[in-house]
């Protein structure tokens, strides 16, 4: 059966609400029914873990993905400092009577516009690793995609969008497991996901930085879904918001130290608690009814 | 003064609810939350806000449609690909995509793109039962956190050298990033939270290596050491190798948990408990480290 990408993105605001958790789990839900036609994508590249949970999978390909940084051959400059104006990032530093044109390439966004500047053809680019894209697969069936940031590296954004064009041929669907936060790797992550799985806690911090993710999922207009984890913990504020904002509540993962530690030790595939496997279960059927079957979204 | 960041590489293992306990300890102290991107100390702080300043972070490019000329030229530089062709041909800058390069400004030939501040971030000087607090709000999707972290870590210092304080403890954000970089760099002790589970002792040495090429004294405290005894034991021995000291295991507390969901401390909620005294423990061995760096 031909069928449309389907890609759905799992958010949370706060770090540790159980994003890797649900990601993993929910892959392994899917799995099944998408015939293994199905990648979870691990946009985490700061702190990549999916990967720990698939201890059978082993290395497919693996590519090193570079940034531009422009160099500046100070025998062809004219020392002008037009490349250090067009600079947005105050990247260039350009001194005239020393002779000292060059370029801090930790503060350098790649983004080419010293090289328009210039007109004495002074400035080359030469490419500088910020980290792999790396793809794994198990017998199994799982497959599994992780962009893993070079340490050191600012330029997890850039990472991310060109995880996010690795090779989808052949496959169904694709979940991303999103960074935490509400900045650019993740508006990067999530924005053209045709529904975002927001994970939260029902705690103080989580529903604070809940509330951030919602008002961003309005502001980028991606339909999206809750699900509570950690429930029975905290108290009911969260629950509250979630009704006034008529946000869906796609299910609740309960608070269960046993769970809790499988997570720690990296196994979540097997002997998983009855009501976990449950609400596991009804997240999957409604992403598999709500966006691949195309059923009406509720805004 | 001494600058103590704490940081923990995994979000979620209690940076914040740490960061709370040490505050209710510290005497002459100014905090700094350098989460800005989900900033939650100021629920714990429930600071009164003294100043309040926006940030200008990066600038965002738009396209004046009546001055476009469709020729494409922008769209063809933008290393962003934040230049779109809608379907009736008008070019459109998705604003969440724009880098804030202005290379499109430079390029465009009808000089029918300008670019602006966007002013939707904010920072705050507080006063607060602990003593001030400089935080931040960074609006949803916005770029150069790491700019920020920068800014309020400054103010935090200008306070502290104003006030004669001892000390600046800063809230960390998770990760490894621009944001964490900005908050390591310059900072006396690092406190580095794991907790005892795999991704916890694979994000943390992620971030011990980055700690390491800054010049910084390296502590850690194991979070929740009891849900987990098999990966404390792995976490001591990794902790061994790398010549960092564990300053303390604090046990999962239901107390703690308790304690946040009021907006409270440890201290202020239980006078006594065993998570407490690990954490008196933790600041007294940071006082005690922060006169030999
Ligand atoms: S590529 Fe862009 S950010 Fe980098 S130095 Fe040139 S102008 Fe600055
Ligand atoms: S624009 Fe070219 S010539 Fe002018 S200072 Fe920069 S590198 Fe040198």
């Amino acid at each position: 059966m031909e069928r449309k990408l389907c890609k759905i993105a799992i958010a949370s605001g706060k770090g540790g609400t159980g994003k890797t958790t649900l990601s993993v789990s929910l892959y392994q839900q899917l799995k099944d029914r998408f015939e293994g036609k199905i990648q979870l994508v691990d946009c985490d590249v700061e702190e990549p873990n999916d990967l720990l949970f698939f201890s059978s999978a082993k290395l497919i390909s693996s590519r090193p993905v570079y940034q531009l940084i422009p160099e500046i051959d100070t025998g062809k400059c004219n020392f002008c400092r037009k490349c250090a104006d067009y600079c947005e990032f105050n990247a260039i530093v350009v001194i005239p009577p020393a002779g000292f044109a060059e370029v801090n390439s930790s503060l350098c966004h790649s983004c080419g516009a010293c090289l328009i500047a210039c007109d004495q053809g002074a400035i080359t680019e030469h490419p500088v690793s910020i980290g792999d894209i790396s793809t794994y697969q198990s017998e199994a069936g799982d497959n599994l995609a992780e962009g893993k940031l070079k340490i050191g590296s600012a330029m997890q954004t850039m990472l991310i969008k060109e995880l996010k064009k690795e090779d989808t041929a052949g496959l169904d669907m694709v979940i991303y497991d999103a960074p935490p936060g509400t900045s650019c790797p993740v508006v990067a992550t999530v924005s053209d996901a045709d529904y975002v799985v927001l994970v939260t806690e029902p705690t103080l911090f989580g529903l604070h930085d809940f509330k951030l993710m919602v008002e961003l999922m309005r502001e980028l207009k991606i339909p999206f879904g809750t699900v509570v984890n950690k429930a029975g913990l905290g108290d009911e504020e969260v629950y509250n918001y979630i009704r006034k904002e008529k946000i869906e509540l796609l299910g609740k993962i309960p608070f269960n130290r046993d769970f809790a530690s499988k997570y720690a030790k990296a196994n979540l595939f097997s002997d998983i608690p009855g009501n976990i496997l449950e609400n596991l279960k009804k997240v999957a059927d409604r992403i598999v009814d709500v966006i691949c079957n195309e059923i009406e979204i509720p805004a | 003064m001494k600058e103590i960041t704490i940081l923990s590489g995994k979000g979620g293992t209690g940076k914040t609810s740490v960061t709370g306990a040490l505050a209710a300890l510290a005497e002459s102290c100014v905090f700094c939350d350098n989460d800005v991107d989900a900033a939650d100390l100021h629920l714990l702080f429930q600071p009164e806000v003294r100043e309040e300043h926006s940030f200008a972070s990066g600038l965002k490019s738009f396209i004046d449609i009546s001055a476009c000329t469709q020729c494409g030229i922008c769209a063809d530089h933008c290393r962003f690909e934040a230049i779109h062709v809608m379907e009736n041909g008008e070019y459109v800058i998705n604003p969440f995509q724009c880098e804030g390069c202005r290379l499109c400004e430079r390029v465009c030939p009808a000089e029918a793109i300008r670019s602006e501040k966007s002013t939707n971030n904010a920072w705050y000087v507080s006063d607060s039962r602990f003593g001030q607090l400089v935080h931040a709000r960074m609006a949803p999707g916005e770029e150069n956190s790491g700019k920020l972290v920068t800014r309020v870590r400054k103010k935090a210092k200008e306070l502290a050298k104003a006030e004669g304080a001892d000390y600046i403890i800063n809230d960390g954000p998770p990760g490894i990033g621009c944001s964490t970089i900005a908050s390591l760099s310059g900072t006396d002790i690092v406190l580095v939270i794991i907790e005892p589970t795999m991704s916890g002792l694979h994000d943390a040495k992620r971030l011990v290596d980055l700690a390491r090429t800054f010049q910084v004294l390296i502590f850690a405290v194991i979070n929740k050491f009891d849900i987990n005894l098999d990966i404390t034991t792995v976490i001591e021995e990794y902790l061994k190798i790398e010549k960092i000291s564990l300053l303390a295991k604090i046990p999962f507390d239901e107390n703690m948990v308790k304690a946040m969901t009021v907006g409270k401390t440890i201290f202020e909620y239980r006078t006594d408990s065993e998570a407490g005294n690990q954490l008196k423990l933790v600041w007294n061995a940071l006082k005690e480290a922060s006169l030999t760096t």
